[in-house]
């Protein structure tokens, strides 16, 4: 076989493999669509549940993710950009780093369902809170940790050290080098980093089935100390646990959730492309 | 604090070396920056020269675990003594470094920066301060009417006397420059030359020179580092006509470097 022939098949062989990656996604997106599409209408967007919930909307499940999604905002970003921040600029090179990226690492690895069993026992139980909003995001925020941690480093890592060395050479303090200069340009980063972290949480299962996920609701929320409906979880009620549930229904939610997680995918990469081209380095 | 013998800056025996080498970088340099003068390290590559500027504002206390003998003293006190104020020091000794670093922000802000750092909030105090900065580094006929543009729009000579600028803005004793002009079109090495004449009365330069040549145009007195020896000091006249070191003849007739 002459060169040129192994390299047209490597050539197509791989390219035939880049563009597979593609048909999963395609197929998924299609079937969900082609299915759920029937279902979907304003009035199933903003309606409350009717008859068992297989007529009207998924109004609370929506709003209860929503309402999650940003309880997870509230517990993961504090503690996760300033655990960031330290790793990135003060931390040295010593058993206590080492032993806290050890700690990121084993976090990073926990099934979803040891952390709503976790939320479980401590939120709701021991600490009293019930099967509640609160508990709900503490756990989801636990769990999107480790990501929040890691995305926004490598943001920080990505600021030339050039700048901290010019505002450090100006009289400079550390801090005021991390508030003026570095945090400044790692935020969109960031934020790209966050959205991605909460998009994951919007979607997970395990974590909010012990700790507030509510199979009904016949009102919406009015307190963090309430359960909530949330999508996951309602997909899961509407496909496997209320016998005679429309197909479209069913698939209608999963249009929803995927419909939600997909749009803050596309905020994430707007934000990211739109700095890209503003950004002076 | 006044300076004695009109000395601003002197190593007293100073030995350096990295925190990833065994080799010194510095050997034993002695070394004395007078009032009002410009300064000249010069020498061949790996010399030293870098290194004992980022000495003299504690910049690389920023890399962990060199090693340092001897002392750094600046009017008669020694910077790197534990009560030191280091953000005071390196307000008071600027540096400016060999490929120009525009913040990215607007030409305003750059210069701005450091007095913000200091506290000056005060619009009208930043203005006055960024003029007078910027007509002290030979650049405000330049960018008067653009203040507000992003200053990675300026051309290379635009952008180190923006860094000059800034540098300026915290008012400092000294300028420490580290080949300043390293990536300039002659045009633009010239002006920062002039300018750099022209603020000797009011500030201490030392500078590491981009070339003998430069060495020669710049100094009142020329240190020759080599390998981190300070093989010889003297005025511009000793050192480039009548050298007594070999070495230092070697390389300022062009025998090596």
């Amino acid at each position: 076989m002459s060169r040129q022939t192994s390299e047209k098949i490597a050539f197509a062989v791989l390219t035939f493999a880049a563009i597979s990656v593609v048909v999963p996604i395609l197929l998924v997106l299609g079937y969900i669509v082609v299915q759920g599409l029937g279902a979907t209408s304003w009035e199933f967007l903003t309606a409350m549940p009717r008859s068992g919930m297989k007529e009207g909307g998924v109004l609370p499940a929506v709003i209860g993710t929503l309402v999650l999604t940003f309880g997870t905002a509230v517990a993961a970003l504090p503690l996760g950009v300033g655990a960031a921040i330290y790793l990135a600029e003060y931390a040295r090179d010593n058993w206590l780093t080492r032993a806290i990226r050890l700690a990121i690492i084993n976090l990073a690895g926990i099934p979803s369902v040891v952390y709503g069993l976790f939320g479980l026992g401590l939120f709701v139980l021991a600490l009293g809170m019930g099967t509640s909003i609160v508990a709900g995001s503490l756990t989801l925020g636990l769990m999107t940790l480790p990501i929040v941690i890691s995305t926004a480093e490598e943001a920080i890592l990505t600021v030339p050290q050039s700048f901290r060395v010019v505002s450090i050479s100006l009289g400079g303090t550390r801090w005021q080098t991390i508030r003026y200069q570095v945090l400044p340009q790692a935020l969109p980063g960031i934020i790209t980093g966050v959205i991605l972290g909460l998009e994951r949480a919007a979607g997970e299962t395990a974590p909010i089935l012990f700790t507030v996920a509510a199979f009904y609701l016949p009102r919406l929320p009015t307190s963090i100390f309430d359960q909530t409906m949330a999508l996951p979880y309602h997909l899961y009620v509407v496909s496997t646990q209320v016998p005679g549930m429309p197909i479209d229904v069913q698939f209608g939610t999963a249009l929803v959730l995927l419909a939600l997680v997909l749009s803050m995918n596309a905020i994430a990469t707007v934000i990211r492309s739109r700095f890209r081209r503003r950004r002076q380095w | 604090m006044a300076s004695t013998h009109g000395v601003k800056i002197e190593t007293q025996n100073v030995t350096f070396s990295y925190s990833d080498s065994r080799e010194p970088v510095l050997r034993d340099v002695s070394l004395q920056i007078r009032a009002h003068e410009i300064t000249v390290l010069f020498g061949p590559g790996m010399g030293g020269k870098s290194t004992l500027l980022r000495l003299m504002n504690r910049l690389n206390d920023l890399l962990t675990g060199n090693e340092m003998q001897g002392r750094i003293l600046f009017d008669g006190q020694d910077i790197y003594a534990p009560a030191v104020n280091v953000i005071e020091l390196r307000r008071r000794v600027g540096m400016v470094f060999a490929v120009p670093i525009p913040l990215p922000d607007t030409i305003w802000g750059n210069v701005a920066y450091g007095p913000k750092l200091t506290g000056v909030h005060r619009k009208d105090q930043l203005n006055e301060t960024v003029e007078k900065s910027l007509r002290a580094a030979a650049l405000w006929e330049e960018v008067k009417d653009r203040l507000d543009e992003p200053a990675a729009a300026l051309s290379g000579g635009q952008q180190q006397r923006l860094c000059l600028a800034r540098t300026l803005a915290l008012e400092p004793e000294v300028i420490l420059l580290d080949n300043p002009t390293s990536g300039l079109d002659p045009l633009s090495t010239a002006q920062v030359e002039s300018t750099l004449h022209d603020m000797k009365q009011d500030y201490t330069i030392v500078l590491v020179p981009h070339s003998v040549q430069q060495a020669a145009r710049m100094t009142d007195r020329a240190a020759f580092l080599l390998n981190g020896e300070l093989v010889e000091v003297g005025t511009a006249e000793q050192i480039f006509t009548r050298p007594t070191d070999p070495r230092t003849e070697a390389y300022v007739t062009g025998r090596f470097g």
